[in-house]
This record gives structure tokens, C-alpha cells and sequence, in this order.
């Protein structure tokens, strides 16, 4: 087998940056170094030019207006000023705001931030597939609600939320819509007109372009979004976002989501059946592994799977030529397993022997051959080394055990 | 999170991995931990007659710091009394495998595996000393009826 270690997979993570996007923002970092905002002379007209042909590219693959483009340094800014700056701007409209247990941090830690200085915070549950329940959701709103923020796709478990039954339930109940789209961008087909998303955060690095370069999209019309900016300075970016722009940057997004949009197609069959071959690789051989989230509504480059009985971290560890992430954060003093996984009603135990699988453009099937046989080996060595592999092979339920937590 | 090149190895080549019979009366089990809390340590201990640790084994369930802790445990106590390996603290762990603050726990846990093998040998061997006290009156008391 002919494949060069250490495999990456963990492409939810980050990704490579496309040898076409690292080309194409090159000129822009020497000779075509202009600042988008310099009006006066060819230099910042050129990147002006730049600037608004990738903000072309990112809008026809929301199916957006280029105007509805904002540049930020990433999805986590992008995330903080759709929520901080809805709250701000319609304080008088209402204080109450809507999203999910399983959301990224930077949706959570804002909303929390926000609920210390007054406003109101429904987290909603999770299926155990993951996905929300849409009456729960009709339930939470109320006369006071002016934002609901669901994800796209979340980043653990690739589970993709019925973002355009979200969006037409938010339309018809007058809430704004925002959704966290960063692991969905570019992956999947995603439409603002269709899905009536009126903000969404996206970032550049999920989809092969350079790290330090987000968007937001503000929808302008039907209806129009406003949003208090959380930096003063220029009033670049319709005043929503000071800043100079970061134009190599942007252009790098721009042409990464040029290749992601006519790519999206086969990439995407060609990445699903991967992911399957390399869970059914697995699975053949080794017992006691489940799939964590539904398979069906889920990106096509994840699988996350629990190998019952193996602590995750030390699958890690013996996976060490396979970039991976775990689901258990023993590395944390706080040894508390993934937020997103307990949410599904996965036991802590399970929790702890969890695996990201990330694949992406770069991944072959030889990395995936190689990945289910050095993860089969290492589960089966591990269980071997595994009181509870032990005590379950005797037959013990180990539920029915008392433990000595500690 | 980097290991260190002592974790490493007795991770990659675990020492005494396997069991012994529970219910030998010379065989003390310490099972300590709990799967939800992501470590579980199995610990078994064969001691001689005259008090002494003959050999031991682990099954760990947890993550490399965890298993080379137990791992190493089980080395240090093999030859020595059930005093010495009493005496045995984790802070012994911490330095030979230098292991960083967030995992002094798994040290923590190899410690109160020793100490629950000891407990169990020495409960188990209590038992049966009650149970020949038992039998030795009960003899006893034999003796007496057939005199009568």
C-alpha cells in the first residue's frame, strides 16, 4: 500500500490549502498589494477588483447578492457579530434568542455572554440522531424571540439540520435566521433564497482556502437585516465590519469556493462513498462500534464512531501516524467527554471511545484502507488490554456494576 | 498532547497485561475507576504465603497515561512486602513517568489500585482464617461431645 504517513483526517478540522488557491492569492501578498479601499490609484483599484470578484464567487454559491458579503477574519468573528449584533440591533423588538445544545462554542459562549447581560436563552435538545425537533422549535418561539441560530452541519458529527423547513418555520413567524454554516459551505447545496437564511457565518479554511478570512452574509432585502457592529473604525464592509480587508486573503476564499461550488458534485459522491467503505471496513471487522448521528442527514466527508470498550485518547495515541480527533476530552483536567455527543444521549462511556473521521479532497481510498486497518489493529490490541472488554466478554453487564468514580 | 518517551513505551509495550483467577485465595483484585469517568484499572496481585508481592497483572482502560501508570505499577510492586507496596505513593508514578498536571489523576488511580488488591487479598485472607477458626471449634467442640 502507497500511502504517506501521517494520513490527515481530520478535515472538519481544518484543511489543506489548494495548491490553485495558494496561487491565486500570491500576487496579491507583492506586486498587486493594494488596499481594496484606496480609491485614487491603480493599486487599490486592482485589488478593489479582487475583492469584488470573490465576493461574486462566495454569493453564487449561497445563491446571494455580492452586497450581501461581509469579510471578517473567520467564522468564530462572524458567528459573534450575527448574534451580538441581531441582540443589539432589535433589543427593542424583543431579548429572547433560540439555538441548540450541540452548536459550536462560538455560538454558545456568545449566547451565554449575552445571558449575563439580560437576555434570554433557549438551548434546544437533540434527537438522538442529532437532529432538532421542528415542533420543539415552533414551541420556543415567542412574541419576544428575534433571533433563532441552528447550524448547518455541525463540526463532531457532520449531522446536517433541516435548515430550509428552520428557515421557512422563522419566516412565517416574523424571527430572524441565522445559521452557522461553516461545515456546510461549499460541501453541500445551500440556497438563502430558498432556504430563507437571512445571516450566515462561513469561513474560508473548512474549504481548502487560508485560515483568517470569514464572511457573513446579511441578506438586504425580504426582509432587510441589520446588525449593530461590534468594532468602530471605517465603516468598511457596509459598516458592518471595520477593518482593512484582507484582500489576499479574500481572494484565496474566493477561488476556493470557485473549485468547492464546481466541484461540489462529484466531490461529494466521491467523499460519501469513501466514508462509507472506510465504516464498513471497519465495522466488518471489529465489534461493538456505532455511528454517532444519523447517517442519512449528515456531510458526506464525516463519520464519528464510538469503539466500546477502548478509551478514545489512548486509540489516539496508538493511531499516532493518523491525524484524528477524539470525542473524549481527557486532556482537559476537567476529563469531561464531548458536549455534542452526551447531547445525543450517547453514555459517558461511549462518549469517551469516540473518533472524528474527517475526510476530504486530499484523502485517497489507499488513506482510507490504511486508516480501517490501523484503527481495526489498534481497537483489537487496546481491548485486550480492557477490564471492561473483559468483564463483557464474560458476559457482565457493566451497567450493572458498581464503579468508584473518582 | 505530547508524551513523554517513558509513557510512550509503556504504552507500546505494556507490561504484565493479563489476569489472574479472582477467586484464588492468593490473588488480591483491585478494580478502581469508572467507565464514565473515561479510566477504569484493574489491578491483581499473587502473593506468597510469607506476605510477599510474587507477581502481578493489569487491564487498563483508559488513556496512555493511564495504562503506562498501570503498567508501571505493576512493576514496582512485584517482590516487595504488602507494607513496601503500601508505601508505594503516586507521586512515585508522576516522577518516573513525568507525567503533566492533567493526568496526576491516572497516577492517583494506579495508587488506589495497589491499596484495593492489598484490601481485597487481605479480606479474602481474614475470611478464611474465620472460616478455620470455624472449623477448628467446631472440631473442637466435636472433641467435646464425643468426651462427654
Amino acid at each position: 500500500m502507497n500511502v504517506q504517513t501521517p494520513v490527515y483526517m481530520d478535515n472538519n478540522s481544518t484543511t489543506r490549502t489548494d495548491p490553485r488557491v495558494v496561487e491565486a492569492m500570491l500576487p496579491y501578498f507583492s506586486e498587486d498589494f493594494g488596499n481594496a479601499s484606496s480609491k485614487s490609484h491603480p493599486f487599490g483599484w486592482k485589488a478593489e477588483e479582487a475583492v469584488d470578484l470573490a465576493r461574486e464567487r462566495i454569493a453564487r454559491v449561497l445563491n446571494a447578492d455580492p452586497k450581501e458579503i461581509i469579510f471578517t477574519s473567520g467564522a468564530t468573528e462572524s458567528n459573534n457579530l450575527a448574534i451580538k449584533g441581531v441582540a443589539e440591533m432589535y433589543a427593542d423588538k424583543g431579548d429572547h434568542i433560540i439555538t441548540v445544545v450541540t452548536e459550536h462554542k462560538a455560538i454558545l459562549d456568545t449566547c451565554k455572554r449575552l445571558e449575563t447581560e439580560g437576555k434570554r436563552v433557549t438551548y434546544l435538545d437533540v434527537k438522538p440522531d442529532g437532529l432538532i425537533d421542528l415542533q420543539e422549535l415552533a414551541d420556543a418561539i415567542t412574541d419576544k424571540t428575534i433571533l433563532v441560530s441552528i447550524m448547518a452541519a455541525n463540526n463532531e458529527i457532520g449531522v446536517m439540520q433541516p435548515v430550509a423547513e428552520i428557515g421557512k418555520l422563522c419566516r412565517e413567524r416574523g424571527v430572524i435566521f441565522h445559521t452557522d454554516a461553516v461545515q456546510a459551505f461549499g460541501k453541500v447545496p445551500l440556497d438563502v433564497q430558498a432556504m430563507n437564511i437571512d445571516i450566515a457565518s462561513i469561513t474560508a479554511h473548512k474549504i481548502y482556502g487560508p485560515k483568517g478570512i470569514g464572511v457573513l452574509y446579511v441578506r438586504r432585502r425580504n426582509p432587510r437585516i441589520r446588525l449593530t457592529a461590534q468594532m468602530d473604525g471605517g465603516g468598511h464592509e457596509r459598516g458592518f465590519r471595520s477593518g482593512t480587508l484582507n484582500v489576499p486573503g479574500i481572494v484565496g476564499f474566493g477561488m476556493a469556493a470557485k473549485i468547492a461550488f464546481e466541484e461540489m458534485e462529484a466531490e461529494s459522491a466521491r467523499l460519501t462513498a469513501l466514508r462509507d467503505k472506510l465504516r464498513t471496513l471497519v465495522m466488518d471487522s471489529t465489534s461493538d462500534v456505532y455511528v454517532n448521528g444519523s447517517l442519512e442527514h449528515r456531510l458526506p466527508g464525516n463519520i464519528n464512531m464510538s469503539f466500546n470498550y477502548v478509551e478514545g485518547e489512548s486509540l489516539l495515541m496508538g493511531l499516532k501516524d493518523v491525524a484524528l480527533s477524539s470525542g473524549s476530552a481527557c486532556t482537559s483536567a476537567s476529563l469531561e467527554p464531548s458536549y455534542v455527543l452526551k447531547a445525543l444521549g450517547v453514555g459517558d462511556e461511549l462518549a469517551h471511545s469516540s473518533l472524528r473521521f474527517g475526510l476530504g479532497r486530499f484523502t485517497t481510498e489507499e488513506d482510507v484502507e490504511y486508516v480501517a486497518k490501523r484503527v481495526n489493529h489498534e481497537v483489537e490490541r487496546l481491548r485486550e488490554m480492557s477490564p471492561l472488554w473483559e468483564l463483557a466478554q464474560e458476559g457482565i453487564d457493566l451497567s450493572t456494576v458498581k464503579w468508584s468514580p473518582h | 498532547m505530547p508524551y513523554s518517551d517513558k509513557v510512550v513505551d509503556h504504552y507500546e509495550n505494556p507490561r504484565n497485561v493479563g489476569s489472574f483467577d479472582k477467586n484464588d485465595v492468593a490473588v488480591g483484585t483491585g478494580i478502581v475507576g469508572a467507565p464514565e469517568c473515561g479510566d477504569v484499572m484493574k489491578l491483581q496481585l499473587k502473593i506468597s504465603a510469607d506476605g510477599v508481592i510474587e507477581d502481578a497483572k493489569f487491564k487498563t482502560f483508559g488513556c496512555g497515561s493511564a495504562i503506562a501508570s498501570s503498567s508501571l505499577a505493576t512493576e514496582m510492586v512485584k517482590g516487595k512486602t504488602l507494607e513496601q507496596a503500601l508505601a508505594i505513593r503516586n507521586t512515585d508514578l508522576v516522577q518516573e513517568l513525568a507525567l503533566p498536571p492533567v493526568k496526576i489523576h491516572c497516577s492517583v488511580l494506579a495508587e488506589d489500585a495497589i491499596k484495593a488488591a492489598i484490601a481485597d487479598y487481605q479480606s479474602k485472607q481474614a475470611k478464611m482464617k474465620s472460616a478455620e477458626t470455624l472449623v477448628n471449634s467446631v472440631e473442637v467442640t466435636g472433641a467435646v461431645a464425643v468426651a462427654a
